[in-house]
């Protein structure tokens, strides 16, 4: 399917917002998504990363580094003069069966047998520097890969020591994962990775399904002039984003409201440290794409669920969903 | 009309139909079912499709790197230059993959087709025969084909190869609203599956010539696309009392000719059409998961995966790669570097590459962690079943949430009346445990040997899928029930000592949890004949259970 424009998906606010977060401050750690197949997971995630404006990429670099990281790339030329292509923001769609050399890359077989020539081959996490990595069904996903994924989601670069082979180069990507929790449940410590969860159902409304359906429709009959239709408001969301990233290092968090986050994540039970430090820069993006002089209580209110409900302990004798007992706290602490 | 309009005998026909028609854009389509005609059903179908666009056909025992192409490895160390192979994707791009016993493909090579749906480069036929109940074609793919048609009760081959305008029928959105209540109402929450039944909608329309989706389009599609995806039975929701009512269609946006004669079927209509169009085997699931063993055969979440391809890194050995097994290179050139100058001089022609042989090769080796399967089988026969039975549940949730480290699953089997029942099918998922094991039924006699072979058969099946079975058996031993269902003690626990012998024999490790206020002699033997370790425990709670079966 051609792209979907991210302004055009119905409804699934959470979700958009979530998305919004990690684009405007990648650093926030990935965002993991529940709920059902045919959704729109994966569209809205790819909607996102087309939505992005290119990137300048070094020409001729297998890592997709930026012209200010060259000298990082295993491709670097001290010798050659250096030039930069536009390049779409890469969006890489992790296979559930990748294996580690897929994923890390691996020894070039082809140079290796035909040259005798040891040359690095880039793997996915490669490709995907500076985009986003989709990972579908991730809690099927082979452990010692997911283990793998966010050492180097977390570290911002790939450290390869195999196969004869030692190489390093930066790849910084924003972690997408999603799953469905009837199909097996995922690690609590590979959760707390993700900085955001959102939990994406099915419209229960007539007229939101009505709406997707003559949307999709569209789509599929004239895919170009949906696209026109759409363009307007995905560039007024590209613009949010573009002026949020300028906004974010300005916008302080008062120490009052530092002091209610962590007032919160201790009366919700969000284990660790992570959740606070989630919290504090998830409210600061989205106090940014909203626009906000300063950080507030409703921007830590709007994003506390977002932040932290993957993170409470489980109570096996409690059914409450976390989003409810996040909700509850809020209510308690905020009023 | 240039066709005749169908009933519903000619859905499987139907469905063929449009889907020859235009693969790529309704994804795809199951093929169920195992009957006199499948196989020329199957030529008729590829040699439409071969008019279109390519066809090919992928094993289920297919590897991902024959699946998606890559190097060949043979031919580039015979020549020297890179040599590089086509997958069967590729090979298939812009029409059909046929999938031949698509139940028994593996997930990961179940993702990479799903992918390349996604993309709209292929579309898929999943064949299955429908023989084992439990085995179904992976959700991944099902989701994103538009049909599933049977088969089986097809005596002759339809006729399939017409061509269907691809513009024209306009759907109205009274049509749509219609259509996402029905969905709603059979439990169809894929937003994918709405998008594919408009569709299906409007290719009926065009097949018949008209510009405008009509009711009976509307019908056939529900019966195409929603019916075999339903996951309850529409009388449990009444149709549209869930939200207000469709809005009606505004003149001002119905892009084209939006029908204006009247065609607003109720949505009741479609759901009756729906209702009568649900196969037997999902009806089965439905009525399944209502009683509280629900898992639907498409999850077979955390699939157990050959050693030679997955898990940590072992090592190499001498092997030729292929099926799955990865060159180890480093190892193969290690292997080879000794002979260098041997070979050489008896090929003066090759120069300077490196000489490898067949024998060179080393393929990698991994490790496989075995997942554990505690299968717990639990009496809820007689007064204290409820109790029972809420620590039993307990018990399997604390596994479930202690268990996330070790990949372990957990089953359930209830055993009372007359026989036994698997009310958790083995799962590591806590949220699907928590449903199942709502509402748990308890009370009557003790069909022990049932039980013990209800487990046996369950452990053997884990077994064989490479995980490690131990049944927890929670009994107080006073069998009273036959296999046949009728009572009489003594016979009954003859064959309970039968069956557990039997048990002991195929090589189960299992425990005997005695949960008799007092120690009984019965469960004690029981213990013994199995060969299980026997623990006493009375006020059996969730946590002490945990730790006896963690022993």
């Amino acid at each position: 399917m051609g792209g979907f424009p991210f302004s055009a998906i119905v409804g699934q606010d959470e979700m958009k917002r979530a998305l919004l977060i990690a684009a405007v401050d990648p650093r926030i750690g990935g965002v993991m998504i529940f709920g059902d197949r045919g959704t729109g997971k994966s569209t809205a995630a790819r909607a996102l990363a087309a939505l992005l404006p290119p990137i300048a990429v070094v020409t001729g670099c297998r890592f997709g580094c930026a012209p200010e990281e060259a000298a990082r790339s295993p491709d670097y030329d001290p010798a050659a003069k250096l030039s930069v292509v536009k390049a779409p923001v890469p969006f890489v769609d992790l296979p559930l069966g990748s294996t580690e050399d897929r994923v890390l890359g691996t020894l070039d077989l082809e140079r290796a047998l035909a040259h005798g020539e040891k040359r690095f081959e880039p793997g996915l996490l490669a490709r995907a520097h500076r985009g986003f990595l989709y990972i579908d069904e991730i809690n099927l996903l082979e452990d010692h890969v997911v283990d793998l994924l966010l050492d180097v989601a977390a570290s911002g670069e790939n450290l390869v020591e195999r196969d004869g082979l030692s190489v390093r180069h930066p790849a910084r990507f924003v972690l997408l994962g999603s799953g469905n929790p009837e199909e097996g449940e995922l690690r609590p410590q590979l959760l707390d990775r993700f900085g955001l969860s959102v939990e994406v159902r099915t419209p229960d409304s007539i007229a939101d399904r009505v709406e997707i359906m003559k949307r999709c429709a569209a789509q599929e009959q004239t895919p170009a002039a949906f696209a026109a239709e759409w363009a307007d408001a995905d560039g007024k969301i590209l613009r949010r984003i573009a002026r949020a990233k300028t906004a974010l290092d300005k916008l302080a968090v008062p120490d009052a409201l530092l002091a209610d986050m962590a007032t919160l994540c201790r009366a919700v039970g969000a284990d660790g440290l992570r959740g606070e430090l989630t919290l504090m820069r998830a409210a600061r993006a989205s106090a940014a794409l909203d626009g906000a002089k300063a950080v507030a209580r409703k921007h830590v209110a709007a994003v506390a669920p977002l932040a932290l409900r993957h993170r409470l302990r489980r109570n096996v004798l409690d059914e409450t969903g976390s989003t409810v007992r996040i909700e509850r706290a809020l209510a308690e602490l905020f009023g | 009309m240039t066709a005749p309009a169908p009933g519903e005998g000619d859905d499987p026909a139907l469905a063929l139909t449009l889907f020859v028609a235009d693969p790529l854009r309704f994804g795809g389509i199951v093929l169920r079912g195992d009957g006199p005609i499948r196989d020329a059903l199957i030529a008729a179908v590829t040699a439409a499709l071969l008019e279109s666009g390519p066809l090919v056909r992928v094993p289920a025992n297919v590897d991902a790197e024959r699946l998606l192409g890559g190097l060949d490895l043979a031919a580039t160390l015979a020549r020297g230059t890179r040599v590089m192979r086509p997958g069967l994707l590729d090979a298939a791009t812009g029409g059909v993959v046929l999938l031949p016993m698509a139940e028994r493909i593996a997930p990961d090579i179940a993702a990479h087709i799903a992918q390349a749906m996604d993309q709209g480069s292929i579309a898929a036929i999943l064949l299955d025969d429908g023989r084992e109940a439990d085995a179904m074609p992976p959700a991944v793919l099902t989701d994103r084909c538009a049909f599933a048609a049977d088969v089986g009760a097809l005596r002759t081959v339809p006729d399939i190869g017409h061509p269907i305008p691809r513009q024209g029928a306009a759907v109205a959105d009274v049509q749509r609203a219609a259509l996402a209540v029905t969905a709603a109402a059979l439990g169809v929450a894929s937003v994918r599956a709405l998008t594919l039944t408009e569709r299906a909608a409007c290719a009926c329309a065009a097949r018949a010539d008209r510009s405008a989706v009509a009711e009976d389009d509307l019908a056939a599609a529900v019966r195409l696309v929603l019916a075999p995806r339903a996951t309850r039975l529409p009388e449990a929701v009444p149709p549209a009392a869930e939200d207000e009512p469709p809005p009606p269609a505004d003149p001002a946006e119905g892009e084209g000719q939006a029908p204006d004669e009247g065609v607003s079927p109720p949505a009741d209509l479609l759901l009756e059409a729906a209702a009568a169009a649900i196969p037997p085997h999902i009806l089965d699931q439905i009525e399944r998961r209502v009683r509280g063993s629900g898992r639907t055969p498409a999850g077979r979440a955390g699939d157990r995966q050959r050693s030679a391809q997955r898990g940590r890194p072992l090592g190499a050995r001498p092997g030729v790669p292929g099926q799955g097994r990865k060159l180890a290179l480093i190892a193969t050139l290690r292997a080879a570097a000794p002979w260098q100058q041997l070979r050489r001089s008896s090929a003066p022609d090759a120069t300077g590459r490196v000489e490898v042989r067949k024998a060179d090769l080393r393929v990698r080796h991994y490790e496989q962690r075995r997942g554990a399967l505690t299968i717990f089988a639990v009496d809820a026969s007689g007064s204290a079943a409820l109790s029972r039975l809420a620590e039993a549940k307990g018990a399997v949730e604390l596994m479930l949430a202690q268990a996330y480290v070790k990949r372990a699953e957990v089953a359930l089997i209830a055993f009372r009346q007359a026989g036994a029942e698997l009310l958790l099918p083995p799962t590591r998922s806590l949220t699907r445990a928590r449903r199942a094991l709502a509402a748990l039924p308890g009370g009557g006699g003790t069909p022990l040997a049932a039980g013990l072979i209800a487990a046996q058969a369950l452990g053997e099946r884990a077994a064989r899928a490479g995980q490690t079975p131990l049944v927890a058996l929670l009994t107080d031993g006073k069998a009273n029930v036959r296999r046949d269902g009728s009572a009489g003690r003594a016979e009954a626990m003859a064959e309970a000592a039968a069956a557990a012998d039997a048990m002991a024999r195929a090589g189960l490790a299992s425990v005997v949890i005695d949960i008799a206020p007092r120690p009984t002699a019965e469960a004690a033997a029981l213990a013994a004949t199995l060969g299980a370790r026997y623990v006493p425990l009375p006020r059996a709670d969730s946590a002490a259970l945990v730790a006896a079966v963690a022993g």
